[in-house]
């Protein structure tokens, strides 16, 4: 395992670097996302829920690495050429954004009703309503869970391995084929997602704990 | 010149007729004390005043505001029609002061020492000053509902409307609540309509006393008359319940 870390930590380190970065990427824009696709679910106009709800249902039904793939080999087929770390963190953003909406919906939803009607009815329009009162609401309900997306998306980030997207699970593949030490090669680079993903783990539980 | 106007409303659930050919007509002023047993759509009427319920059929006409029609901007009507619910429904994620002071911020953008000024006048009509800083669990369910109060009368509203504000109170409660609402509702620019099974309270404020039952309006009188010698025998019967528990 030394001897792993000793030969191959420069690259490893690269890999860590991908794996954060792509990791890092896609919490914000699948944040991002999946509040937009969230909040369609949950609003008054139908076709807005109806296009809500189905972004979601597509995109956390199938496989991430069917939705990489599309976005590593199908695109550059008729659009513009992508490399697999793109390919990959679009790929991660999209079905993620997915999970973070319907963990924020469901958030949005537990809120009493009764906490809008208050608000309506001094005159309120639905968007103050829901600014000022039931979002800063249901963004605490949803810490916990959401943290949990945050942990599952660091992990997933290992799609990235698939399309030659450098990350820390390519850098593994690629010590194990080369020193033949499978044991040594993965064990260190699950140590490294733990270096990631434990801090990640903590600060979510310090949130939760600051907010409530 | 009336306040609210009820020309052959229905209201339905899904099949179920909530409300049943109301007409009703209260001028600008009244203080109308609503009663009935549970189900018989005194909420109902209420909530379809501000909006929060929309109806089927007829014509309902609030502060000049044609609720009918399908142009009427909800949110310009509620600015004028206030309402204090039985569970309060105060901002959670706010302090008592704030509680008061958002709409008046965000929805008239009152200046912002004037809000203050104004919103500390509210809390210690209510006599609860001294909690501004709170947030609502911390303070008990009189207390929520009373701020509750000065958070719609913030709003300066022509109307106020009160839908069962003391049901969900603690009976030690009742009180101080009920008293903040006659000092209210005293004052004579403002109409308000109260749905309540305070029937004391409500020989006490009223001006006039309408009862339902089962969706209807089955009556509508000055509040002497009222008690004294109901018109039908299903009011009759249920004063005498009421009274005797």
């Amino acid at each position: 395992m030394i001897n792993i870390i000793t030969h191959y930590g420069h690259q490893l380190l690269i890999g860590l670097g991908w794996t954060v970065l792509s990791s890092v990427l896609a919490l914000f824009f699948s944040l991002i996302i999946g509040s937009f696709f969230a909040i369609m679910e949950v609003v008054p106009n139908k076709t807005a829920r109806i296009i809500g709800r189905a972004y979601v249902e597509i995109l956390r039904n199938i496989p991430l690495l069917v939705i990489t793939m599309f976005f590593y080999l199908v695109i550059p087929l008729y659009f513009v050429k992508i490399n697999g770390f793109t390919a990959g963190t679009i790929g991660l953003t999209l079905y993620t954004s997915a999970f973070i909406a319907e963990t924020i919906r469901s958030g949005i939803q537990s809120v009493d009703i009764g906490q809008m009607e208050g608000a309506r009815s001094v005159g309120m329009t639905y968007w103050q309503a829901m600014r000022n009162i039931i979002l800063p609401q249901a963004f605490k309900i949803v810490i916990p869970p959401l943290g949990n997306q945050f942990i599952n998306l660091v992990k997933n980030s290992s799609v990235l391995a698939f399309v030659a997207g450098f990350d820390l699970m390519y850098q593994a593949n690629s010590i194990a084929s080369i020193t033949f030490d499978t044991i040594n090669s993965y064990f260190v680079v699950g140590i490294m997602y733990l270096i990631v993903t434990m801090p990640l783990s903590y600060y979510m539980r310090y949130l939760e704990k600051r907010v409530a | 010149m009336s306040m609210i106007e009820f020309h052959d409303v229905q209201k339905y659930y899904e099949h179920f007729h909530a409300l049943i050919d109301i007409n009703l007509e209260i001028d600008k002023g009244e203080t109308v004390v609503l009663i009935g047993p549970s189900g018989s759509g005194k909420s109902t009427l209420v909530r379809t005043i501000n909006g929060l319920e929309r109806i089927q059929a007829g014509k309902l006409i609030v502060n000049n505001h044609d609720l009918s029609s399908p142009n009427t901007n909800f949110d310009i009507l509620r600015r004028d029609v206030g309402m204090v619910f039985q569970h309060f429904y105060l901002y959670a994620n706010k302090t008592v002061l704030e509680n008061i002071m958002l709409a008046p911020r965000i929805v008239l953008k009152m200046p912002e020492e004037q809000n203050r000024t104004e919103a500390l006048k509210l809390l210690d009509m209510v006599g609860l000053k001294e909690k501004a800083n709170n947030m609502p669990s911390q303070i008990s369910g009189g207390q929520q509902q009373r701020v509750a109060i000065a958070r719609s009368l913030a709003m300066k509203p022509r109307l106020l409307l009160f839908d069962e504000p003391t049901s969900a109170l603690d009976p030690e409660m009742i009180d101080d609540v009920l008293q903040v609402i006659k000092r209210v509702t005293s004052v004579s620019d403002m109409t308000s309509l109260i749905v309540t099974h305070e029937m004391g309270f409500a020989k006490e404020v009223a001006n006039r006393v309408i009862f339902m039952d089962a969706g209807q309006i089955v009556e509508d009188d000055q509040k002497e008359s009222f008690f004294q010698q109901p018109k039908t025998e299903r009011a009759r019967k249920f004063l005498s319940k009421i009274i005797t528990h």
